[in-house]
């Protein structure tokens, strides 16, 4: 097994993954870090990557981020864990979840 | 050693240039403290009169707040062509549904004026009828208008509206106006004429959230639209709790704490109830349920058997159509005067569900059969109402079609408590306790006024809509005021002593942190002031309250301009939760309707005691006074004589 570099990292919050960025896609354009409407985001300090979620956890899942930004598929929003409802499909009784 | 230790010399710096202290001067007419749906309509109220706006917001106007994402309900619209409720019965009935312990003034200028308000946003781009006709025939379409009606089909007063967009709308009007926009600034206080504690409001402060720049804003009148309290008694961000709410998790009572400092009169504190989001709840609108924007969908149990709907009367109900109708004799559906879904032995279906002695027998787990609605109402609920309303868009409608949620096909789980989950009763918020105002939507400070959901026991006189018409309402009112009044005179004296306390959390090197400050602060509120109250452990709760104020709270840090935030909303709470506990002290008898229980004063509903208590600072001490429920009068005659002035 090839060694890994492993770094110090403290506990991360949670939830952690309010959305998911896609560096191949975002243009670093930060319109989700000026709309955001608790403040979760930082621009990246390297102008042009995408923006750092720093405060992941004061996420309020409004999604203003994904609906305003401007490129398709670079940002995705993550329901917490524990907040992913699920239904039935009527015909079948075929039970999904988020 | 704490982590940050070890990595503080290899972190990358703060990306804003940080200039703690530096002072920034804004001079208006009408300030504009917050900038939400209520506080965006007061600033085009004031604008419209002519007058120079300054807008402060501690996020970003175009998206902020609980409308920042959407509407899809317009409640209220008495004066629509269609409705056949008028202003005077609409108020009346949430009145009387609360039993009288319902503030009627923002509830009638909603019903006089949402419906105004509701054209203006037409004229500002937002789509408010079914001009492409998508809902022909419908029986909650009205032919001659393209209205089309939500939750009662026969009086017509609420109106569903495709409001994903209502606040980029308003957004642009601001701009258009001319208002001055402030975002990115956190309003820490208010200033007083000559700094006097119950004087003239003058202006405000402010710190920005990224560079830590301060600011003082000097306006002849201003408009607070902070919204209500929120996280007194329960705060965690793992469990969810705080972000399943209508209110975003930095709604925080900011405009509740610095209007007491400042010497305004506030009431109804002492009430207090079930949050609308516990933790363990689910997403708004994204679990099985049959409330507003999902009313008034059939909910069927494991088996696939139908719960039944019964109307006012207890009689089942034999077709979906009878479920948007009130009773007879009645002219509201909502307000006790509607159908509702017989509980359900095994599974409480969310506020509302009294736990009636009739229980339906049913198979768990239930669910929201949208796939059986009929085909208008199932297209109705799911994408339009759910992808318009708040908070639904991206989180509900996007994000569950994309998961495979077919609404033709799939059924919603439903879960215990609605999706506001379930908790133990000293999990408890505030329920609509706020600023108390007279007509003019004017507070007990000159020169201020206060819209939306700021103002007390009215539910912002109903949601958005509500909060669009009020604000519109205070802003001309605060502009007609600052159109007849001096300059004002900012104490440099009350901006020094705000500067100090504004900033200590940054010049200290080690201290508690906000998220703990928070959820110590939470369980003195829960251990102190749960359901049962007593005069003992109410002042132990103050008492407590004045130990971690000197200790605590008076060492808690801030690392960052947005910490520094963070912390003030804390240290917001903590005031909010003093007026709940001077307020629950002075109420010195229980009461059903304010679900207040005293231990030590166990008599329910004495009438001495159905009056309204109004609690303020006066030369920093807490001093009580009283109105009686009914102080606004006359509705139509003070609304009449009060929009000639």
């Amino acid at each position: 097994m090839s060694q890994k570099k492993v770094y110090v990292i403290p506990n991360v919050p949670t939830p952690n993954q309010p959305v998911s960025l896609n560096p191949e896609i975002c243009s670093g354009c930060n319109t989700c870090v000026e709309v955001c409407q608790v403040d979760v985001f930082i621009p990246h300090p390297e102008k042009g990557k995408p923006p750092v979620v720093l405060h992941p956890e004061e996420c309020w899942y409004c999604g203003c981020c994904v609906n305003e930004c401007p490129v398709a598929g670079a940002i995705q929003f993550n329901w917490p864990l524990n907040q992913r409802g699920s239904w039935k499909r009527k015909a079948s009784g075929e039970r999904f979840r988020l | 050693m704490h982590y940050e230790e070890l990595i503080k010399e290899h972190a990358p710096p703060w990306p804003y240039p940080v200039h703690y202290g530096k002072e920034n001067e804004v001079s208006c007419d009408v300030l504009i403290l917050g900038g939400g749906i209520a506080g965006c309509w007061a600033a085009i109220g004031a604008a419209r009169k002519g007058v120079r706006v300054a807008l402060v917001e501690k996020a970003a106007t175009k998206t902020s707040g609980a409308g920042g994402t959407g509407v899809d309900h317009w409640v209220a619209a008495c004066t629509n062509p269609a409705c056949r409720i008028s202003p005077e019965e609409y108020t009346q009935a949430n009145i009387d549904h609360a039993g009288g312990w319902h503030c009627g003034i923002a509830t009638y200028i909603a019903c006089r004026e949402s419906y105004d308000c509701l054209l203006e946003m037409e004229k500002m781009g937002v789509k408010v009828r079914d001009s492409d006709d998508e809902f022909k025939g419908a029986e909650f379409r009205d032919e001659k208008t393209k209205l089309l009606f939500a939750i009662d089909y026969e009086n017509r007063s609420w109106v569903r509206v495709w409001g994903a967009y209502a606040k980029t709308a308003l957004y642009k009007e601001c701009q258009h106006l001319g208002v001055k926009i402030f975002d990115h600034i956190m309003v820490t206080s208010l200033l007083n004429h000559k700094g006097k504690q119950g004087a003239r409001v003058v202006g405000a402060t402010g710190v920005n959230i990224r560079n830590g720049e301060f600011y003082i804003f000097k306006g002849k009148a201003a408009v607070i639209g902070m919204s209500h309290a929120s996280r007194n008694w329960m705060f965690s961000m793992e469990l969810r709790g705080i972000s399943s709410g209508f209110h975003p998790g930095n709604i925080t009572g900011d405009g509740h704490a610095m209007a007491w400092k400042a010497g305004a009169e506030l009431a109804a504190l002492e009430q207090s109830g079930r949050p609308q989001a516990v933790a363990y709840g689910y997403p708004q609108y994204g679990a099985g349920n049959a409330a507003n924007t999902w009313y008034a969908c059939t909910i069927v149990d494991a088996t696939g058997k139908e719960i039944p709907w019964v109307d006012r009367d207890g009689r089942i109900l034999k077709t979906v159509s009878e479920r948007y109708h009130p009773a007879p004799g009645n002219k509201t559906v909502f307000m006790g005067g509607g159908p509702r879904l017989m509980p359900v032995r095994g599974i409480n279906l969310g506020p509302g569900d009294a736990g009636s002695a009739q229980k339906f027998e049913a198979a768990l787990p239930l669910y929201a059969d949208l796939a059986g609605m009929p085909e208008m109402e199932r297209r109705i609920i799911w994408g339009m109402m759910i992808a318009q309303e708040g908070r639904t868009l991206i989180p509900i409608y996007h994000t569950y079609n994309q998961a495979g949620f077919d609404p033709d096909k799939d059924m919603l789980q439903v879960y215990e408590g609605g999706w506001s989950g379930v908790g133990p009763p000293q999990w408890r918020e505030p329920s609509s306790g706020g600023i108390v105002v007279d007509w003019d939507l004017k507070t007990s400070l000159d020169g201020l006024y206060a819209a939306g959901h700021q103002v007390f026991a009215s539910r912002a006189g109903g949601g958005h809509a509500g909060a669009a018409a009020t604000g519109r309402y205070a802003g001309g009112k605060a502009a007609a005021y600052a159109a007849g009044i001096g300059e004002p005179v900012i104490d440099r004296r009350q901006v020094e002593a705000e500067k100090s306390r504004v900033y200590a959390p940054v010049l200290r090197r080690t201290g508690m942190d906000w998220k703990e400050l928070n959820a110590g602060v939470c369980k003195v509120m829960q251990d102190y002031c749960g359901e049962l109250k007593s005069e003992e452990l109410l002042k132990l709760g103050l008492k407590w309250h004045d130990e971690l104020e000197a200790g605590e709270a008076a060492s808690a840090i801030a690392r960052t301009p947005h910490e520094l935030m963070r912390l003030l909303e804390v240290l917001n709470i903590m005031t909010v939760n003093r007026i709940i506990l001077e307020a629950c002290r002075a109420r010195k008898a229980s009461s059903t309707r304010l679900n207040f229980k005293r231990l030590d004063f166990p008599e329910v509903d004495l009438s001495d005691w159905n009056r309204w208590l109004t609690i303020k600072l006066d030369k920093g001490k807490p001093k009580t006074g009283g109105l009686p429920l009914d102080y606004y009068g006359d509705l139509k005659t003070n609304y009449e004589d009060h929009i000639r002035q």
